[in-house]
């Protein structure tokens, strides 16, 4: 029963996974751009909320409604006035602007909080559960962050297909030049792609503070873990991002289940398998980039 | 009736060359006229030169923008940690030794790497550089977690210091000279055409993969030898720092980036501009970090390739050398 126990946890754990690595699998998907400041911004997220929360004295999950919106228009104006420079040259640009700017968020975050561990208090929610039966115990909160993770994965599948913005989105990510003479603004589609990947970000970091500590230097290991669902899903499939989280999240527990020690470690395993075996991932359809 | 001729060095890089091997001259004898402290800095700074030149060599001429070369400076210290104390091996052999282990070691990291391009190529040497920070972490003879101080029982202190001043030279200097080297050679030719044109390249039979192949080999075993040496003078070595991003990759990309990436002067240049303005700016360290990110950005941004661009386009001098000029001259 421990080990349905572990897998039961690993599918949770992998919803939180899924929505870290939403927007790095959605800014891959529309314009071949991947943020190495994207944990980052997560952990600033989780920041920002704890300081609204403490200054409104708002629960954090209601500061969501300052947090949101406040990351929606970092990542529009980001994208607007640094990261579209970087389209189009030497991918190696692109990677230095965004290594460099997870180096500034991470040395500013620490000069205003210190490197003191923080935590959003949730109050009662953080430990809430219902028991399944005498080993497994389904948390609310996890069993929340699963749950948000399929309605943001559904919501931007719905956009995708059926708004006029999303068929915008999938010309730019199909050929943007031939999207441009069609009249699309695709200046316009990448910023409110990252505006988009960004609030996806915040929320997962927002959740992540509410179940576990944070500190001002996390970030790339939610990096590093939003990176491997996306590639154990396959590039540019949004519910294959969901699977590659729910296996990344079991590999992970179970590994943990095995030896506390070895719970990142058979995350790491698992991603470099399908690497190895299966480089376009499991839903993946295009070729790597 | 004139003819055309290939011309490589110039006026300008023949007096450089001089120039430097008197300074590397210079420095090889620091032992006489140093102290014993300057000389301990300079072994991070020849450090620094020689892990950013290998970077550079990496994500400036063969397209492999790495963000896991830290596993290669921890392996480096690790793999001679395990020659000193565990084997028992003399300190000075251990030291090569230990970079050809790394060398060994980035054959299997590249076939999983390569699988990846571009961005994803970086996250995936870091998630790599990961698995091995985690697997060294859990082995009890390295002094797992806790890390484990370098065994020197038995060797003279002021020797020590001195071979491995020494060594750090050759560290530093050496980088410099293999990344011109390799730059000059057909290797070289090869890398700088598939960074400019990777189906041209190709359609005139350079073979991508085994090119950018032999540079990460050559890479990581420089950078194991730097990490070796390093940690050869610092006395210990403790998993969290040397398998850190933020001591052994964050300051290697500002280096780069901002002295001029794809440049061989470059990495020297930055890294002499970080190194010095860290000194000065020490009690400020977390400002001068943000700084050298934001300055990082910029210089990605608006200012490519760097400082030494700048130079090169104001003057047009070359200090190494790597293109072959054609010259029409009077026969």
């Amino acid at each position: 029963m421990v080990w349905v126990n572990a897998v039961v946890q690993g599918i949770l754990l992998g919803g939180l996974f899924a929505l870290f690595a939403t927007g790095l699998s959605l800014a891959f998907g529309v314009m071949r751009f991947v943020n190495l400041a994207h944990g980052d911004v997560a952990i600033a997220a989780a920041f920002l909320c704890m300081s609204v929360s403490e200054a409104l004295g708002w629960n954090p999950l209601v500061s969501l409604v300052v947090v949101l919106p406040v990351s929606f228009v970092v990542g529009y104006v980001l994208q607007r006035l640094v990261f579209d420079r970087t389209v189009g040259v030497d991918p190696a640009f692109q990677i230095v602007t965004t290594f460099g700017l997870s180096v500034v968020l991470q040395n500013l975050i620490y000069e205003k909080y210190t490197a003191d561990s923080q935590g959003l208090d949730v109050k009662a929610l953080e430990t809430a559960g219902f028991e399944v039966n005498s080993t497994i115990t389904i948390g609310w909160l996890p069993l929340m962050t699963l749950i948000a993770a399929v309605v943001v994965l559904s919501a931007l599948a719905l956009f995708m297909k059926r708004t006029r913005t999303g068929r915008a989105f999938r010309a730019t990510s199909d050929d943007p030049e031939a999207a441009r003479l069609m009249g699309i603004d695709i200046r316009r589609v990448w910023a409110v792609a990252m505006a988009l990947a960004f609030v996806t970000v915040a929320l997962a970091g927002v959740l992540y503070g509410a179940r576990s500590s944070f500190d001002p230097f996390v970030g790339p290991a939610r990096l590093i873990y939003a990176f491997e669902a996306v590639i154990i899903g396959g590039l540019g499939s949004l519910w294959g991002t969901l699977i590659g989280g729910i296996v990344l999240g079991v590999a992970q527990a179970i590994g943990r289940q095995v030896n506390p020690q070895w719970g990142e470690l058979a995350g790491h395993a698992v991603f470099l398998a399908v690497l190895v075996v299966r480089p376009t991932g499991l839903f993946g359809k295009g070729q790597l980039r | 009736m004139s003819t055309v001729t290939i011309q490589r060095g110039t006026w300008t890089s023949r007096v450089f060359l001089a120039a430097a091997s008197v300074v590397v001259g210079v420095l090889a004898f620091m032992p006489v006229w140093g102290e014993a402290g300057t000389q301990r800095k300079m072994i991070e700074l020849f450090t620094l030169i020689a892990v950013a030149q290998m970077w550079n060599l990496l994500a400036g001429f063969a397209g492999l923008v790495s963000v896991g070369q830290q596993a290669f400076v921890g392996l480096g210290a690790y793999a001679m940690v395990a020659f000193i104390n565990v084997q028992g091996l003399d300190l000075y052999l251990s030291v090569p030794l230990s970079a050809v282990a790394v060398a060994v070691i980035s054959v299997p990291i590249a076939f999983v790497a390569f699988r990846l391009r571009g961005s994803y190529f970086a996250i995936g040497t870091w998630v790599i550089a990961e698995v091995v920070s985690l697997v060294i972490l859990q082995q009890n003879s390295l002094g797992a977690g806790n890390g484990v101080s370098i065994d020197v029982k038995g060797s003279d202190l002021e020797t020590r210091q001195n071979v491995t001043y020494w060594l750090a030279l050759v560290v530093g200097a050496g980088a410099v000279l293999l990344a011109y080297l390799i730059l000059r050679s057909r290797l070289g030719l090869q890398m700088q055409a598939i960074r400019d044109n990777e189906g041209g390249a190709k359609g005139l039979g350079a073979n991508i993969y085994r090119t950018r192949f032999i540079v990460w080999v050559v890479a990581a075993f420089w950078t194991g030898l730097a990490g070796a040496v390093f940690y050869l003078a610092n006395l210990r070595v403790q998993p969290k720092d040397s398998f850190s991003v933020a001591n052994w990759v964050a300051p290697i990309v500002v280096i780069v980036v901002i002295g001029g990436i794809g440049t061989i002067e470059g990495p020297i240049i930055g890294a002499l501009l970080y190194y010095f303005l860290r000194d000065y700016f020490k009690e400020y360290e977390t400002w001068y970090l943000i700084g050298s990110g934001v300055a990082a950005v910029l210089a990605a941004l608006y200012m490519q390739p760097g400082l030494w661009g700048l130079v090169k386009r104001r003057f047009g001098i070359d200090l190494f050398p790597i293109r072959r000029r054609l010259v029409r001259s009077a026969e």
